[in-house]
């Protein structure tokens, strides 16, 4: 049960901007075992879809160092007739936007039945046909034979998101990536796609990766939480001990930023400023540390390292002892 | 799909008729009729008056257009003055070498535009796209009447590999297969020509919609579930890609209409092109006016064929 399927150890993917490399993931460690749901938590432009596309190696114009390991197997620059063998079989990816990860010009059938050719050729054109409409079946789309021979366009948001699903768990992988299920859907259907996404965690006893900046959907969904700031993992735990006792600045400030129902708030919580982009990040020293200028100078580390203060609970930089949130007056 | 076609060909009625009459009226407004250059300068200009009476020329307009397209209709477009002979059989003639010559030129366009297009967006911004970018800008840039003469002179006068002029080797018996190959080889130096140039649109054209589809999410799908890249390409990518090229086929007749008027007079190619040329040139009105009408006509049908094509290769446009 804790065998340790993908270990990613000292990831970094730069992109070129000019005449230099910026790494948008900056020497990341993580791991994830089967049957657990890894949150990635951050901003936009933390690097969380960057890190995810690495371990799919769907980077086109990107350098990757590091290594990932998946089932010990090390997949950074495996030649492409291998990696193809992985993706779509071993790992499988649900995309954030449903409405444009589909082919507008192919029926949904053919888009599911691609996946299954691909990695299981033996299989004849009439158990390939069966094996979608069981799968659409699957994801919970009402009627499914019908679907089948529907373009994306004539199917609603959710659905297509479900038919996406529906490809990205086709041969049962191992490793499940979920890139922002949720973010294009309404807040009802959301519910829905993440009930079925938790489900099938149990049915296909994947490992997931699921990358979200929406703190509800964390809560509700994960087993180990890693929050990203700018390229780098800044606090990593258990949702327990997260939700219960963050340590980092920014992982307080986001829970702190969220509306809580019960409570009137005279203010919301803002963490001032934003990401700093690819070019303009610092490159030495605590990355979080614009964002809070009443925090003195001394409290950061020079060279930020994770700092274990629980068991499975690390947190990145010195910044976090004492810190508190300024007085709003 | 019937209910479309049908559809977009009723509306097609108003605009062939609007075109008709603007066709007769442009005509008519060229100083001149009928009688002014045909007859000797020395005859009674009573006679003449009395004859335009009787021809219906001092008709207004209405009643003269009715006329005119009546017989338009049932095929008969006038006597064509410099050749004494009816309108219709004179284009008849050669309206079957302009629609060899368009075909051939349609075919040699995508044959050289598919693939440059393909490798141009497949690996843009290597030495291999920049060559063939380099190649489109030098086809923007040259017209094709010059380019036409040195491809003449070049491959025809120089070389002497390809006929310079005419549709076929005199003498030879039509039907027989000397003739047909013959034909084929006089089509070829003039469709080649039109074709270079005229296919530079299509080649940057589909180049820019590789580059942008590349980069749609499906792909990432694609990539996703393990497709070789190869299988992106030709499954994916390429499908996205051509569905516009495949819409605007329909309006390359249009263009192509203009490029055979040019060629066909360098290359003196007995089609449309020629004949429209030499009749403006010696003011053969009832000539002139058949060809605008034919060409307008052959127009709107290129946009309803663009219509058609992209209603059945795009799933999206099932227009209601």
């Amino acid at each position: 049960m804790n065998e340790e399927l993908l270990k990613i150890e000292n990831l970094t993917t730069s992109f070129r901007i000019g005449d230099d490399y910026y790494a948008a993931v900056d020497h990341v460690s993580l791991a994830v075992k089967k049957n657990e749901i890894l949150a990635i938590v951050g901003e936009s432009g933390s690097g969380k879809s960057a890190l995810a596309f690495s371990v799919m190696g769907l980077h086109t114009r990107a350098k990757t160092e590091g290594q990932i390991y998946y089932k010990g197997q090390d997949i950074v620059n495996l030649p492409p007739s291998k990696l193809n063998k992985l993706r779509g079989k071993e790992m499988g990816m649900i995309f954030q936007d449903p409405l444009s990860a589909l082919n507008p010009l192919m029926i949904i059938g053919d888009q599911i039945e691609e996946i299954l050719l691909l990695h299981n050729p033996k299989l004849s054109s009439k158990e390939r046909k069966a094996k979608a409409i069981d799968l659409l079946q699957k994801v919970g789309i009402p009627r499914p034979e019908h679907t089948y021979t529907q373009y994306p366009h004539q199917l609603s948001g959710g659905m297509r998101q479900r038919v996406i699903i529906a490809i990205a768990i086709a041969n049962e992988p191992s490793l499940l990536i979920a890139d922002e299920p949720t973010t294009a859907l309404d807040v009802t259907i959301q519910l829905q796609i993440l009930d079925l996404i938790r489900k099938l965690k149990n049915d296909i006893n994947a490992g997931i990766i699921l990358i979200t900046h929406d703190l509800g959907v964390v809560a509700e969904m994960a087993d180990r939480v890693a929050v990203m700031y700018a390229g780098q993992i800044v606090e990593i735990a258990d949702i327990y001990s997260l939700i219960s006792n963050a340590r980092h600045p920014y992982t307080r400030s986001l829970l702190n930023s969220i509306p809580a129902s019960n409570e009137k708030q005279e203010k919301l919580h803002v963490i001032q400023g934003i990401v700093p982009s690819l070019k303009n990040l610092p490159r030495k020293g605590c990355r979080f540390k614009a964002r809070i200028p009443w925090i003195d100078e001394s409290a950061h580390e020079e060279n930020p390292q994770m700092h274990e203060v629980a068991p499975g609970h690390f947190v990145r930089c010195t910044c976090y002892k004492g810190f508190h949130f300024p007085d709003h007056n | 799909m019937w209910k479309v076609i049908v559809r977009r060909f009723f509306v097609m009625v108003p605009q062939v008729v609007l075109l008709s009459i603007l066709v007769f009226l442009l005509a008519k407004s060229m100083p001149g009729d009928a009688l002014t250059g045909m007859i000797d300068p020395s005859i009674d200009p009573a006679a003449l008056e009395a004859q335009r009476e009787k021809l219906g020329l001092n008709n207004p307009w209405y009643i003269q257009y009715w006329d005119w397209i009546t017989k338009a209709v049932q095929g008969d477009l006038g006597q064509s003055f410099r050749f004494k002979m009816p309108v219709t059989d004179l284009i008849g003639q050669r309206l079957l070498n302009t629609v060899w010559l368009s075909v051939a030129t349609l075919l040699l366009t995508y044959m050289i535009a598919i693939p440059l297009g393909i490798i141009s967006g497949r690996y843009n911004d290597t030495w291999k796209d920049r060559l063939i970018t380099g190649y489109t800008y030098f086809g923007f840039a040259a017209p094709l009447f010059i380019f036409g003469l040195l491809m003449l002179w070049v491959f025809g006068f120089t070389l002497n590999w390809f006929p310079t002029g005419g549709s076929v080797e005199p003498g030879l018996a039509k039907g027989s297969f000397a003739y047909a190959v013959s034909k084929f080889y006089h089509l070829l130096l003039p469709a080649m020509s039109m074709a270079l140039i005229a296919t530079v649109t299509t080649v940057q054209y589909l180049r820019s919609e590789i580059i942008d589809t590349k980069q749609r999410e499906f792909i990432l799908t694609a990539r996703a579930k393990g497709a070789s890249e190869s299988r992106v390409y030709n499954r994916h990518i390429l499908r996205n890609s051509l569905l516009p090229i495949a819409a605007l086929s329909g309006y390359e007749i249009t263009g192509l209409i203009g490029g055979s008027i040019f060629i066909e007079s360098i290359f003196s190619y007995p089609g449309m092109g020629q004949l429209f040329i030499s009749s403006i040139m010696i003011r053969d009105f009832s000539v002139v006016t058949a060809l605008v009408l034919l060409y307008g006509i052959a127009s709107i049908l290129g946009a309803l064929l663009s219509d058609i094509i992209l209603s059945i290769v795009d799933p999206r446009i099932r227009i209601q």
